[in-house]
Order: C-alpha cells, then sequence, then structure tokens
C-alpha cells in the first residue's frame, strides 16, 4: 500500500515539476528575446533612432534613425488593420447571428478562415503582387495596406468568433424580444457585448501584421523618406531589420536590433493601452 | 369569457429534428390573469412558451406547425413582421440577462429602437417603468451605471421594466424566480400580482406553490402534451385527470 501511494506521489510531483519547466521555458524566451535584442542593441540606442529618417551612408554606418520605418510600419498597419476590421466584422456577425449554427455557410466560411489563416506571408505578398501589376500599380504604402489586410483577415475573424460565438444565445433572444431586428441585435447588443474580444482580436492582428516582413517586401517596398502619399513606397520596421542585418558592417547590425527593440516596445505599448482600453468596456458586460 | 381572447394556441407541434417537443396544443389563454403552465421538467412548457413569440424558429432543425393567434393575426404567417409580433409580448427568462449597457439603456433600448427620439420622453418613460417594477428608488442615484452591477433580484426587475418599456400586452415568463433569492422571488410575484389587471401574463414554473399562490388559470403538460388545463381552482381541487392528480399530489414530480 505504502509503496503504492508514494510511486502515485511521485508521479504528481514528476508532471508538476514538468509543467512548471515548461512554463518557465515560455517565460524565459520571452524575457531572453527582449534581453537579446537589447543588449545587443542599447549601444546604437539614441534619440536619433527614433527622430531621424537615414541619411547619405546610413547603411554604412553613418548618420539618422529609421524614423521612416518606424512611421510607415504604423500608418500601413492601422490602415491594414481598419481595412481588415471592416471585413471581419460583418463576415464574424454574419456567420454568428444571420447564419443558423449549423448552416453549411457558416462552416464553409470558417473552413476558409481557417485555410487562409495557414497561407504563409510569403504567398500573401506573392499574390498582393501580382494584384498590383493587373492594376498597374507599384510598390507602394496602398499595395502594402491591402496585402496585409488579407493577410490579418482571418487572423482578426477567427478571433473575433472565438468571443461572438460566446455570446450567450439568450442575450440575443432578450433582444429579440423586445422587438429588435438581428441588425440591431448585432450592433446594438453583440458588439457591445463582445467589445473587449472584438478589440484583442484587432490588436492580435495588429501585431502579428507591424511584425511581418514577407508580405510587405514586394508590395510596399522600402524608401528613406516618410511616405506622403498612398502611391509611394513605404519602408517598414520588419525590411528595416532585415536590410540592416544584411549589411557586413557591425555598427549596422547593431541598429538592427535597437529597431528590434523599438518594434518590440511598440507593439508591448499597444497591447497594453488596448488592455486598459477594454478593462474600460469591460463594466457593462453580462458574465 | 365573452368573445376571443387575446392569445390563442391552435393545434401547435414543434418538434426538434425527429423528436416531438410538442403534441397539438390547443388552449386558448385568458385576458389579464395570470396562466401559469405547469408539469415536470421536459415537458415541453418552456419550448410552448418560446414558441409563443417566434423565438423558436431561430434554433437549429426546428419544425413547426400550428397557429398561435395574437388578436387576429397568426405569429407564424411569414406575411407578419415578426418584430411586431414580438414588441405585443415581454419576456423574462431564467436567469436575467441585462443588455450589456447602462440601467437607464437597458430600458430606453426597445422605445428608442422603435423610433422613441426625444429625450425628455425617453427620461420620463425610463423612470415610470422603474417605478412600476420598484426600482426606481433602489437605483435613482446610478442610472447610468452598468446593469451589470445590480444584484440579481434587481437585475430581474430591471429586465421586467425593460419588457414593459415597449408597451406589451402579453407578458411571458419562463421561470422567472428560479435564479433568485427567496426575498427577491417574493417582490417579482408580488410584481406579476399588481400587473395582472393590465397584462396577461403566462408563466412557466415547477414550483407548484408559486402557481398556487399566483395563478388564475392553469395548464398541466406532461411529455409535449398539454393533459388539462382550467382555472386554477379546479385544477388544483378537482383535477379531471389522474395525471394531473398525480402531479399535484407530488406522486410524480
Amino acid at each position: 500500500m505504502k509503496n503504492k501511494f508514494s510511486a502515485r506521489r511521485l508521479e504528481e510531483s514528476l508532471f508538476k515539476a514538468l509543467m512548471i519547466a515548461c512554463a518557465l521555458i515560455v517565460f524565459g524566451s520571452l524575457l531572453m528575446i527582449i534581453g537579446t535584442i537589447f543588449t545587443r542593441g542599447i549601444g546604437s540606442m539614441n534619440i536619433d533612432m527614433v527622430t531621424k529618417t537615414p541619411e547619405g551612408g546610413y547603411y554604412l554606418g553613418k548618420e539618422g534613425g529609421v524614423l521612416n520605418a518606424i512611421i510607415g510600419s504604423f500608418i500601413l498597419t492601422i490602415a491594414a488593420a481598419g481595412l481588415a476590421l471592416l471585413i471581419s466584422l460583418p463576415v464574424v456577425l454574419y456567420i454568428n447571428v444571420y447564419a443558423g449554427k449549423g448552416s453549411r455557410f457558416a462552416v464553409i466560411i470558417r473552413m476558409s478562415l481557417d485555410f487562409l489563416w495557414g497561407i504563409p506571408s510569403i504567398v500573401y505578398g506573392a499574390f498582393g503582387f501580382t494584384i498590383m501589376i493587373c492594376f498597374g500599380i507599384t510598390a507602394s504604402l496602398l499595395g502594402g495596406i491591402i496585402t496585409v489586410a488579407l493577410f490579418i483577415l482571418p487572423i482578426m475573424s477567427r478571433a473575433m468568433d472565438e468571443v461572438i460565438s460566446m455570446v450567450p444565445r439568450e442575450l440575443m433572444e432578450a433582444s429579440y424580444s423586445l422587438g429588435a431586428t438581428k441588425y440591431e441585435t448585432a450592433f446594438r447588443v453583440i458588439t457591445l457585448q463582445a467589445l473587449p474580444g472584438i478589440v484583442s482580436a484587432v490588436l492580435i492582428a495588429f501585431g502579428r501584421g507591424i511584425g511581418d516582413a514577407a508580405s510587405v517586401l514586394f508590395t510596399a517596398g522600402f524608401s528613406d523618406r516618410i511616405p506622403l502619399s498612398l502611391l509611394q513606397p513605404a519602408a517598414t520596421l520588419p525590411l528595416a531589420i532585415f536590410f540592416q542585418l544584411g549589411t557586413p558592417f557591425p555598427e549596422v547590425q547593431e541598429r538592427a536590433y535597437a529597431s528590434a527593440f523599438i518594434l518590440t516596445v511598440l507593439i508591448l505599448i499597444i497591447s497594453i493601452t488596448a488592455r486598459l482600453l477594454t478593462s474600460r468596456y469591460k463594466k457593462n458586460i453580462v458574465q | 369569457m365573452d368573445g376571443k381572447s387575446l392569445l390563442q394556441v391552435r393545434d401547435l407541434n414543434v418538434s426538434y429534428g425527429t423528436t416531438p417537443a410538442l403534441k397539438g396544443i390547443t388552449v386558448e389563454i385568458p385576458d389579464k390573469k395570470i396562466t401559469a403552465i405547469i408539469g415536470p421538467s421536459g415537458c415541453g412548457k418552456s419550448t410552448l412558451l418560446r414558441a409563443l413569440n417566434r423565438l423558436l424558429e431561430d434554433g437549429d432543425d426546428v419544425s413547426i406547425s400550428g397557429k398561435v393567434l395574437v388578436g387576429n393575426d397568426d405569429i407564424y404567417d411569414a406575411r407578419n413582421d415578426v418584430t411586431q409580433i414580438r414588441k405585443k409580448m415581454g419576456l423574462l427568462s431564467q436567469q436575467p440577462y441585462p443588455l450589456p449597457m447602462s440601467i437607464f439603456d437597458n430600458v430606453a433600448y426597445g422605445p428608442r429602437i422603435h423610433g422613441l427620439k426625444s429625450r425628455k420622453m425617453m427620461e420620463d418613460t425610463v423612470r415610470h417603468y422603474l417605478t412600476i417594477t420598484g426600482l426606481w428608488d433602489e437605483v435613482k442615484d446610478r442610472i447610468h451605471e452598468p446593469a451589470a452591477r445590480l444584484s440579481i433580484g434587481q437585475q430581474q426587475r430591471l429586465c421586467l421594466a425593460r419588457g414593459l418599456a415597449v408597451e406589451p400586452e402579453i407578458i411571458l415568463a419562463d421561470e422567472p424566480t428560479s435564479a433568485l433569492d427567496p426575498k427577491s422571488s417574493q417582490k417579482i410575484e408580488a410584481e406579476f400580482k399588481k400587473l395582472k389587471d393590465r397584462y396577461t401574463i403566462i408563466i412557466v414554473t415547477h414550483i407548484l406553490r408559486q402557481a398556487r399562490r399566483l395563478a388564475d388559470y392553469v395548464a398541466f403538460m406532461y411529455l409535449g402534451e398539454l393533459i388539462e388545463h382550467g382555472p386554477a381552482e379546479q385544477i388544483f381541487n378537482h383535477p379531471q385527470h389522474e395525471m394531473t392528480r398525480e402531479y399535484i399530489q407530488g406522486v410524480i414530480s
């Protein structure tokens, strides 16, 4: 008896230790990534990095910063996330409110979204590029926005679908029984109830979009200037990191780490702001 | 009863997939009285209630036949506007589900979607219905706070106020006190007694004592069939059917 008991206790503590170890790997890799880019980039971190665009010979180690890429990334991803939201929200509301739960159409849409999710971003880049050629557009902010919007659309939609499908059926019925139409229920009740989830879906998609290099490589191009129109090429942080890492000069490579650090901090700021914003809306939500 | 009553059910059949849930229900609900639908769980009482304002058609795999007449309109007639039909019936569910907005906006939601614009009139409406449900004095200082912060009993009365604000003629209540503490339940029951002069109330309950306290008219259901219905006094004291007698005496439950 005693023996068996201790074997079970051993099993229990062994698995507990394993699970804690796995959790530590997750947290540890986060700390190590931030630590690495911080220690390797800190030498090049200065105010010029975030306030100046690359000046002559920047990629050879001379003066300047990556303001072009910071602004480019921001404009491009905000516009792309906005565009993706305009498509995601109606799609998700349609499959949850209008189409019944077992509807074949809803199943097809969800399958398509899952499939689109699995397509690598470089393929979106190539696809966007092909479309742009058809319309005679060269690498530009506009091309990048459309491509990134397509790339993050399935991510946003599926994340939204998760939360909107959790809205209690009784809440929808409460609205219907007051004589509300499906449209009124969708936009005045369900969207409010799911708002924190919708905001986080948009931000997850934003985070994926702003960090992706392959989708913007051919479509947005790169430029040392801040884009002034939709048809000008725009620099993005992932590509700035890529190009700087690719140079043979250690001081420029160091700047790549500094740029990576900037990108990571920006994403952190966005995700923290989002959490603060959503907690303001959470108070209305019925659990 | 002179003339036809407002709400009539005629040969209503509902099945989920191939499983029948309601079998040939025909009943006339007396106006401006409390009708209790009683019966053991799974007997179809909630299904019947939900069929009355067409909430069932949205579920998966439901087939419905028969008629539900409100006045002269058959609610299952495709030509009738479902939102106008539902507007005539307030629904109170087992769990209160306040809308994700403030107390004020919860009550204002119905009138607003039906076109009430004037701010002054809206304030009067909200105040009126919160007063009717005895909530006004409790919430008047925090009317713009989220409804989710109210206690569950207050939430249920808010849901009642919200339903009344669209000026229905019928109130449908699906075990409206099952999630509440005894004190809050008592308040809801008292509300119903006050409201029955003006509204036709149908309450689904599995609490026999509640039915005895409230009901003027009782319908007993068993396994999807309406076994017996009649004035409360008759059903409770002189049930005609063996099954009704057994249920009332607690032999079956």
